[in-house]
């Protein structure tokens, strides 16, 4: 009886937290106040004009290929928008300083590299088309 | 010989589900075999590949022929390293077994179900998602 229990337990648990993740999964945040500054020289590249979009992943990871497609695809729609993406392991002193847990994670940069936006997870093409079309005005 | 990297993704989903049955009927039946039988598994899905494994062998041979032909491929490593996570569990669950532990054999078991019913049902690794942590970590 007491194994029952525990078992139907176990199995509500993962329902619960799996159902959470889903919906929270590749969800854009928004960022009101400004804690993390990249420059041209953390990334190895120059920023793009108008934003960057700084995907970290690593080569463990299934679903940063998914990411690198969405986000390759979607900024070639706009103009002085550029996708930067950095492998997570090879990078630990900059995943350190902007706190990046698991892979893959996007920020949305403004033209002067300050994160104002980031997504942990897949991030859904029509989140990341809403924005950059906000970050454009 | 050289080495497969990329696998069919829905393999390892399959096998995870094949775990929990495994995991549930060990919990109801407190049985060293039955979640011998698991560690067995997670042994070859760690040491050897998961395609490899006896699951993985399962899954191609009676499985995959009845699935469409056409499919995402994954990376062999998050699956394998999940394997390994699972290997460890399964180990202490079953030396919670044998030395009639039952705490130490629920714990580990229940831990263990938890994760493979979260990669079956909704295709989420928790032990692929432990792996940047651990490498920030390690590198301090």
């Amino acid at each position: 009886m007491v194994t029952a229990l525990l078992i139907a337990g176990v199995i509500i648990a993962a329902l619960i937290v799996g159902t959470i993740y889903r919906n929270r999964v590749g969800r854009i945040k928004n960022i009101n106040e400004v804690k993390h500054v990249v420059s041209a020289s953390d990334i190895g590249t120059e920023l793009g004009s108008v934003a960057t979009i700084l995907q970290f992943s690593s080569a463990f990871c299934a679903p940063c290929r998914i990411t690198r497609g969405t986000l390759s695809t979607v900024v070639t729609s706009f103009t002085g928008i550029k996708h930067v993406e950095i492998d997570a392991e090879k990078n630990l002193e900059l995943v350190r300083r902007l706190d990046i847990r698991q892979t893959p994670t996007t920020l949305f940069l403004n033209s002067a590299g300050q994160e104002i936006a980031r997504a942990v997870g897949a991030p859904k093409r029509d989140q990341v088309i809403s924005a950059l079309e906000l970050i454009s005005g | 010989m050289s080495e497969l990297r990329e696998i069919d993704a829905r393999g390892p989903r399959w096998s995870a589900g094949l775990t929990a049955i495994v995991l549930i009927v060990a919990l109801i039946t407190k049985s060293p075999v039955v979640i011998a039988i698991q560690l067995v598994q997670f042994g070859f899905g760690a040491f050897a590949t998961p395609p490899k494994s006896p699951y993985g062998i399962l899954y191609r041979k009676l499985v995959q022929p009845r699935l469409p032909k056409t499919f995402h491929t994954e990376d062999i490593r998050p699956p394998q390293f999940a394997q390994w996570v699972g290997f460890f569990f399964a180990l202490l669950a079953t030396i919670g077994a044998l030395g009639h532990t039952w705490p130490l054999f629920t714990i580990a078991t229940v831990f263990a179900l938890f994760a493979a019913l979260l990669n079956s049902i909704f295709g989420y690794c928790l032990g692929c998602k432990v792996y940047l942590l651990g490498v920030r970590l390690r590198h301090r």
